[in-house]
Order: structure tokens, then C-alpha cells, then sequence
């Protein structure tokens, strides 16, 4: 059998992949994420002066719950059935980070836990920063012509 | 040449033996539908070592210490040691092997290592280069885990084509000793590439080598699949089974009841684990464990287990190469 043929094959005998269910999960897990953020903003906004602090604050209390969840061995169990519900939200961001960490931390605290600690959520930074860049020079480009 | 037959297949006239065996799992190994099948669940997956890659060394030494103390053997009276495992440079064979004074031959299948160490040792045996070899194979889902896939406490969606890692050491002792199943031919096989690329779905690359495998033994042997009381493919996984079946009903092949799969068998339906099992542990604590009590208590006579084995490394699917493959097959009687 040639490699195409058989390719084919392959193609036309995967299993179904669960996309309603996924979506399903994903939307109520981050849904609840995002109301859990939303809980924390509403009380720090009692005791915070602006909205920018309360948002500090609230992202803050966000990241610890990513990594306490992480670090207790239950965040990857949830992305199991929530898949990207878990993790778009900024707590995923904490997971991608702190599992890493955790990870590389066999391999000492320098070349393993602190070089390794980006593996993962490096290429967000870096192409995070990269398109805010590009949204901004066009923003700008486009306000400046008009 | 009158240890060949027909164009790949190695006969062993001499009949050495798997004499002595020891098979260790994990936990999750230890509450799927073989459980009682293996010597040794443990408790905890790190055995009270600080990394993975010292409990998957670990596991390792206990199965070979376990095998010699059945076998009633000290370490000197033996030729060779034959082992391989997952992690680079086969490091946890090798730092095992480093504790005892036995030529030692490291080899890497990926998950087919084990039928390979099986094949070599027999051939050893056969050529009157040994009278007792020790083999053995390791694998730990976390350290197989961190090096082909993601960190371990990564959110990750697995898909269901997944395959989970084995954790679990294997070992035995082959010699002429008068007990335990016979080794009477191995066909060693060839590099498959499909050009399949999609490291979530080894199975289905695997599968083609699996098939030219199996067919090219037949055909030597002048066997079919119903000539085996069972036939276990060695980690292709449910969906990795299927491809196999699909490729053997094409070509008019009959006894496919006679199939197993190692991958698909260790773990339960109830478990989530996508397609199954893989780890070079699978294959080796299947054929230790279940083949070899099927064998002993004559359940099945003759069993032809076919180890396969993904050649790609975390490197080579970034670098976007398609997946090698390989199996090896060994003939077992009781």
C-alpha cells in the first residue's frame, strides 16, 4: 500500500472527535472562571481606590488560584474534560508556568526551574507582545492618516 | 545458514527458554483487567525517590534483582544484559546496568525494545555465545511524559488517539534451564514510514509496520494467524488495533479473532487513558505477566507476540519528519 493510500485511511477511520461536549465543558468551566474573577473585582473594588488597581488585584488573586490548583495536581484533571476552558483564562496562563516549574525543578533551581520556567508559556509572551505591537502600529498609523 | 527460514525469520533449534521473569506496574496499571496477571503493584508511582527518572531506574533494579533471586542465580554465572527504556541516551538501563558487573548490551526500540531484547538474547543462546542472558525494560509515565510530551501538570486536552505511558520494569532470564515457555523464532522487522506525522496518534503509524511484520513471519513460517493461539501486538492502542485489522482484512488474512493488543488490554475501558497504553514497559510486563501465565497454565500454546515501536523523538516531530516504525516478532511455545 502506498504511503497516500493508506494515509487516507487513517484519515477516514479516526474516531469522532467530541466537539459539542468539548465546547460545552469549555464554555461553563471558563465561564465559571470568569465569574470567579468577577466575584474578586466586585469586592476589591470595595477596598481598592480604581478600577485598574481592583483589576491588579483581582488578576493577582486569579494567578494564585491557576497555581494553587496546579500545584495540588487537580488543574490538569480539569483540562482533561474542559480542554480550552481552563486554558485561555489567565489561570491557565499560571498553570502553563507554575507545571514547568515544577517540572524543572529536578534539574536545580538555576538551569533547571530557572531557565525551563518559560517553556511553555514563552511563546505567549513573546507573540503576545509581538501582535500588541502590530495592533498598536496600525491603530496608530490609521488615526494618524485620519 | 540453518538458522533462517524464508526471508526474515531466525529459528531457534536449540529451544531456549524464558526461565525466570519478574513484572512490576504502577498503580493505574494495577486497577486495570490484568492486575493479577503482574508480580508486583506498587503502591505510589515514586517508590519514595525524588524524580521520576531514579523510581523509573529503580523499578528497573528491582525487577532484575526479583528475576535473579527466582532464577536462583548469582549475577556471575550470567553472559549478557540486554535492556533499553524510553529516555535519552537509554539512561535508565544504563545507570542500572552500572550496578552490576554483566556485559551489558543497551539497545532502543521505543515501545518494541523489549521483543528485540528477546530476539537478540535467543539468538545468543542459539549461537552458543550464552547460557543465560538477562533482559529487562523500564518505562515511567512522567518521565516519558516530560521528554516526548508536555510538563506533567500541564492543561492538556488529550485526544482520542492518545496514548498513555506504562509505568513498570520487566525482566527475565532465558537459558536451556528444563521450565517456561520456549522461544522458537523471531523476525525482526523493518523500518516502516508511512509519512504520518502526528505524535497524538502513534497507533495508527505503527499499525503498517505491525502488518509487514506479521505477514512476512507467516509467510516464512508457513503459518496463519489461527496457527497462534494468540497473536498480541505490542502498544498499538485501540485505534492503532483497528488500522491493523483494516490492513490484515484487505489482504484476505483470516484469524483475526486470534488479535490482542498489549496498548489496548492493560487498562480498562472505566480508565481514562484515550487509546490505551505504550511505554517500552507495556508490551514487556503483558508478555512477562498474562502471556506467560496463559502459557504456563496452557490456556494458550502458542502465542506470537508483535512489539512495535514509534522511532521519533521530540526533536524530529518539531522539525515536522513523519514517524518511523518498527515490530519485531517473537514466537512462543509452551
Amino acid at each position: 500500500m502506498q504511503p497516500e493510500e493508506y494515509q487516507q485511511l487513517v484519515q477516514e477511520n479516526l474516531p469522532p472527535r467530541p466537539i459539542v461536549k468539548n465546547m460545552l465543558w469549555a464554555f461553563f468551566v471558563g465561564g465559571l472562571i470568569c465569574t470567579i474573577g468577577q466575584v474578586v473585582l466586585t469586592i476589591a473594588q470595595n477596598f481598592e481606590r480604581t478600577k485598574d488597581e481592583a483589576a491588579a488585584v483581582t488578576l493577582a488573586a486569579m494567578i494564585l488560584l491557576g497555581t494553587i490548583l496546579t500545584a495540588l495536581g487537580v488543574y490538569d484533571e480539569i483540562a482533561e474534560k474542559a480542554g480550552a476552558g481552563v486554558a485561555v483564562p489567565i489561570t491557565g496562563f499560571a498553570n502553563t508556568v507554575t507545571s514547568a516549574a515544577m517540572d524543572f525543578r529536578r534539574e536545580g533551581f538555576l538551569l533547571g526551574m530557572g531557565s525551563k520556567m518559560f517553556v511553555i508559556a514563552g511563546p505567549v509572551i513573546v507573540y503576545g507582545i509581538l501582535s500588541g505591537f502590530v495592533v498598536a502600529l496600525i491603530k496608530s498609523l490609521v488615526l494618524g492618516l485620519f | 545458514m540453518g538458522n533462517r527460514l524464508g526471508t526474515r525469520t531466525l529459528t531457534f533449534s536449540r529451544g531456549p527458554r524464558i526461565t525466570s521473569r519478574y513484572t512490576l506496574v504502577g498503580p493505574r496499571e494495577g486497577k486495570g483487567p490484568y492486575a493479577l496477571d503482574f508480580h508486583e503493584i506498587l503502591a505510589d508511582d515514586s517508590l519514595g525517590q525524588k524524580t521520576a527518572e531514579k523510581t523509573e531506574r529503580l523499578m528497573l533494579e528491582l525487577a532484575i534483582a526479583k528475576t535473579l533471586e527466582q532464577h536462583d542465580t548469582s549475577i556471575d554465572e550470567l553472559h549478557f544484559l540486554i535492556a533499553g527504556d524510553l529516555l535519552n541516551q537509554i539512561t535508565t538501563s544504563c545507570l542500572a546496568a552500572s550496578t552490576h558487573a554483566v556485559p551489558f548490551i543497551g539497545i532502543y526500540g521505543a515501545c518494541s525494545t523489549f521483543a528485540e531484547a528477546l530476539g537478540l538474547g535467543a539468538v545468543l543462546l542459539q549461537g552458543d555465545f550464552a547460557e543465560q542472558v538477562l533482559i529487562g525494560t523500564a518505562s515511567h509515565y512522567q518521565t516519558a511524559e516530560r521528554q516526548f510530551r508536555y510538563p506533567i501538570e500541564l492543561n492538556v486536552q488529550h485526544i482520542r488517539t492518545n496514548q498513555v505511558t506504562v509505568t513498570g520494569a520487566a525482566a527475565a532470564i532465558l537459558s536451556f534451564a528444563d521450565r517456561g515457555p520456549r522461544i522458537t523464532h523471531a523476525t525482526f522487522g523493518t523500518v516502516v514510514d508511512m509519512g504520518l506525522k502526528d505524535p497524538h496518534d502513534m497507533g495508527s503509524a505503527m499499525a503498517p509496520a505491525a502488518f509487514r511484520t506479521i505477514k512476512e513471519h507467516l509467510a516464512d513460517t508457513g503459518r496463519t494467524l489461527a496457527d497462534y493461539d494468540i497473536v498480541l501486538t505490542g502498544d498499538l492502542g485501540r485505534q492503532g488495533s483497528k488500522m491493523l485489522r483494516l490492513l490484515l482484512e484487505r489482504e484476505g488474512f483470516e484469524g483475526l479473532e486470534r488479535l490482542q493488543d498489549g496498548g489496548s488490554q492493560i487498562f480498562g475501558d472505566w480508565q481514562p487513558v484515550g487509546a490505551g497504553g505504550s511505554g517500552a514497559a507495556c508490551v514487556a510486563v503483558m508478555t512477562l505477566g498474562y502471556i506467560l501465565n496463559a502459557l504456563e497454565s496452557a490456556k494458550a500454546k502458542r502465542v506470537l507476540i508483535v512489539a512495535t515501536g514509534a522511532l521519533l523523538s521530540a526533536l524530529t516531530v518539531l522539525q515536522g519528519e513523519s514517524i518511523p516504525c518498527i515490530a519485531h516478532a517473537i514466537a512462543l511455545e509452551q
